[in-house]
């Protein structure tokens, strides 16, 4: 078992370095589609952090438990995106039932995660590093929480960029993937961090 | 081959299993967020809102489309109440739709001038008025919720508002209501 230094230099090497969204450019249609306001991108974070960790942690253990000792790797896909279609409708009733006014927040959003490719991505990126049960847990929730930071940092940009005197040409979502593209280059300033 | 199919197939069995399990226990019947509102409502069923009773208005502002001051009997700790349940600003009591009455109000029909002519009862959102046509009415007192809608009806002003009286006999202790202070600390 690697020592405890490992595990938090993947955790931050995943948030900052790895970025799921600015340098594996995996999840991007929440990414654009739902950062216009704070508040929304505060929701979306929050049910992706559940879910996003929670199937990391299921995919490993079908991957592992079920599709290796049987030979199957090649249902890794479709297994995962069983489990991940599951967990998403799971999480939507238990927030229907425990919290009338988180579901109603999250609204469209919950269902959107099924299609969410970071979702499905990192399941994957877990199995082509091999990762073990507590590394997939920890890369699972650290790609969860740099989708977050990003997806914030990004709605709050835009909200600025709003009320900005932007050129006709660039207005609208033109001026969305070019705030992207430059905070994906000033995350790249971030690879010296932790030698992943 | 037949290992696949057969792994994919429990899988997604097992998977249905779980969800048709949770399907029935987080059952959610109606919108509970309704529910929680209408409970706050004070149940005058008045309409002094515009709406038609306390659930339909609970349910025009679960969907936004009403704000939270429409309440006359329900006051200012309503206002608070609810505020504090859907996380927005505390308003000022809308005062078109009706003054809010610390003291409960009763009405009463000076029977020597009524002319019968119905027009007050079918006003009357809980059926306190008694009477028929060409007949004087009366009110019973007990069921009057004291929201005044049987007032812009009638034709010879005969219907008073009094704070109803009280005697040994009639004493309650008021009932535990939400205060401003509590709602806000909470």
């Amino acid at each position: 078992m690697p020592p405890m230094s490992e595990y938090l230099l993947l955790f931050i090497g995943t948030v900052f370095v790895n970025n799921i969204v600015l340098v594996k450019f995996l999840g991007l249609c929440p990414f654009m589609g739902v950062s216009r306001k704070i508040e929304t991108a505060i929701g979306m974070s929050a049910a992706t952090t559940f879910v996003l960790t929670l199937s990391a942690i299921l995919s490993y253990i079908i991957n592992s438990w079920i599709l290796a000792p049987l030979g199957l790797e090649f249902l890794r896909t479709i297994a995962f995106i069983i489990a991940i279609a599951a967990v998403v409708n799971f999480t939507e009733m238990v927030v229907h039932k425990t919290s009338p006014l988180l579901y109603n927040v999250l609204g469209i959003f919950l269902p959107l995660i099924t299609t969410n490719c970071a979702v499905l991505g990192v399941a994957l990126i877990n199995v082509q590093d091999q990762n073990n049960f507590l590394q997939s847990a920890i890369y699972g929730f650290g790609a969860a929480l740099g989708f977050s930071l990003v997806l914030i940092l990004f709605a709050a940009l835009r909200e600025r960029v709003n009320v900005a005197d932007v050129p006709k040409p660039f207005q609208g979502s033109a001026i969305g993937l070019i705030t992207a593209g430059l905070m994906s280059l000033a995350f790249m300033g971030l690879t010296g961090l932790v030698k992943v | 081959m037949i290992v696949a199919i057969l792994t994919i197939s429990l899988m997604a069995g097992l998977f249905g299993l779980i969800l048709g399990y949770a399907a029935i226990r987080f059952k959610v019947e109606g919108n509970p967020i309704v529910d929680q509102i209408d409970a706050l409502l004070p149940q005058t069923q008045c309409g002094q809102c515009t709406y038609p009773g306390c659930r339909p208005y609970a349910e025009a502002i679960a969907n936004g489309e009403a704000p939270i001051n429409q309440c006359p009997p329900g006051g200012q700790a309503t206002i608070v109440a609810l505020a504090g349940l859907l996380d927005v600003e505390v308003l000022e009591p809308n005062q078109e739709h009706g003054e809010h009455h610390d003291i409960p109000l009763v009405a009463i029909i000076d029977e020597a001038t009524c002319i019968g002519c119905t027009l007050c009862i079918q006003a009357c959102p809980v059926d306190a008025i008694l009477g028929s046509a060409k007949h004087m009415h009366t009110v019973i007192a007990d069921e009057c919720t004291g929201c005044e809608l049987c007032l812009p009806p009638c034709p010879v002003d005969c219907i008073d508002m009094v704070p109803i009286k009280q005697s040994i006999d009639d004493w309650k202790w008021p009932l535990p209501t939400l205060s401003e202070e509590i709602v806000h600390e909470h």
